[in-house]
């Protein structure tokens, strides 16, 4: 069977890190400690971040580390820890609803993993510019200052809406 | 296949994992969890388009950093109003999740 791949170093170092990334996927759903799940997918995550470094996207990558793994990943770790889960792995077990789900999502891979053999991708045009992180900035600024600006308030509403949510409720008198 | 149809290969086996994981998960921080690994395959799908796409630009760099922040709202409300009503519940279980149901 011909699968069409040449065997370069970027190809192994992509598959290295798929195998990190899935593999880190696969346990976070296999696991049944909360915690471990997190952990996990923090993984997951750097994993990702490597990917983003071999298709030239540095900054991503940056972010990714910094927001997914730092920020994202203590977030939840936080949630955990406020909340109770002394009845973890415990509960009686779905087989129908698990193995429904389970073919529903393997035919939705096998969908788009079928549309994705029979494409045809044109081959890229040029390369990238190689300073991505100053024309980032520049694009930032200029082409894209204006979702820029939308993001920011988002942010903030977010924020102030998380506070509000989980500020506790004052006894009514 | 080409480096990008293995790259969208690898975001779509990261999308179901996590489109199982909404599925199944019954405990609440593990289904937001799963969300946002649905949310990180699509950025990686993004980002390689923006390198072996047919005319490669920052353009899709820029829209994974976007969504990446509207990702990390969606973390922070999501824990807040998750906190919210496990004060109100005690329990995280999305099953027991179903005011609006009844």
């Amino acid at each position: 069977m011909d699968w069409n791949i040449d065997f370069t170093g970027e190809f192994f170092a992509f598959f290295l890190l798929a195998v990190c990334a899935i593999a880190g996927a696969v346990l976070a759903i296999n696991f049944t400690k909360v915690v471990h799940t997190a952990l996990s997918l923090a993984f997951t995550f750097v994993s990702l971040a490597g990917l983003y470094i071999l298709l030239q996207a540095e900054f991503v990558a940056f972010v990714q580390v910094l927001l997914y793994v730092g920020a994202v990943t203590i977030l939840m770790i936080f949630g955990i820890m406020m909340t109770k889960h002394q009845s973890e792995g415990r509960e009686p077990g779905r087989p129908l609803l698990e193995t429904l789900a389970a073919i529903g999502c393997l035919c939705l891979f096998g969908i788009l993993f079928y549309a994705i053999r029979s494409a045809s991708f044109p081959a890229p045009e040029a390369a990238l510019p190689e300073d991505n992180v100053a024309s980032i900035g520049m694009l930032l600024y200029s082409a894209y200052a204006i979702p820029f600006e939308l993001v920011s308030v988002l942010l903030t509403v977010a924020f102030i809406g998380a506070v509000a949510l989980a500020k506790r409720e004052e006894e009514q008198p | 296949m080409s480096m990008l149809g293995s790259y969208l290969t690898l975001a779509a086996v990261l999308f179901c994992v996590g489109l199982f994981g909404v599925l199944t998960k019954r405990n609440a921080i593990i289904v937001l969890l799963s969300i946002e690994l649905m949310l990180n395959a699509v950025n990686l799908n993004l980002v390689a388009f923006s390198k072996y796409g047919a005319q490669p630009s920052l353009a899709g760099q820029i829209f994974s950093l976007f969504s990446m922040t509207v990702a990390a709202a969606e973390a922070a409300v999501g824990i807040a109003v998750l906190i919210a009503l496990y004060r109100r519940k005690a329990t995280v279980n999305v099953d027991e999740y179903d005011e609006l149901g009844r």
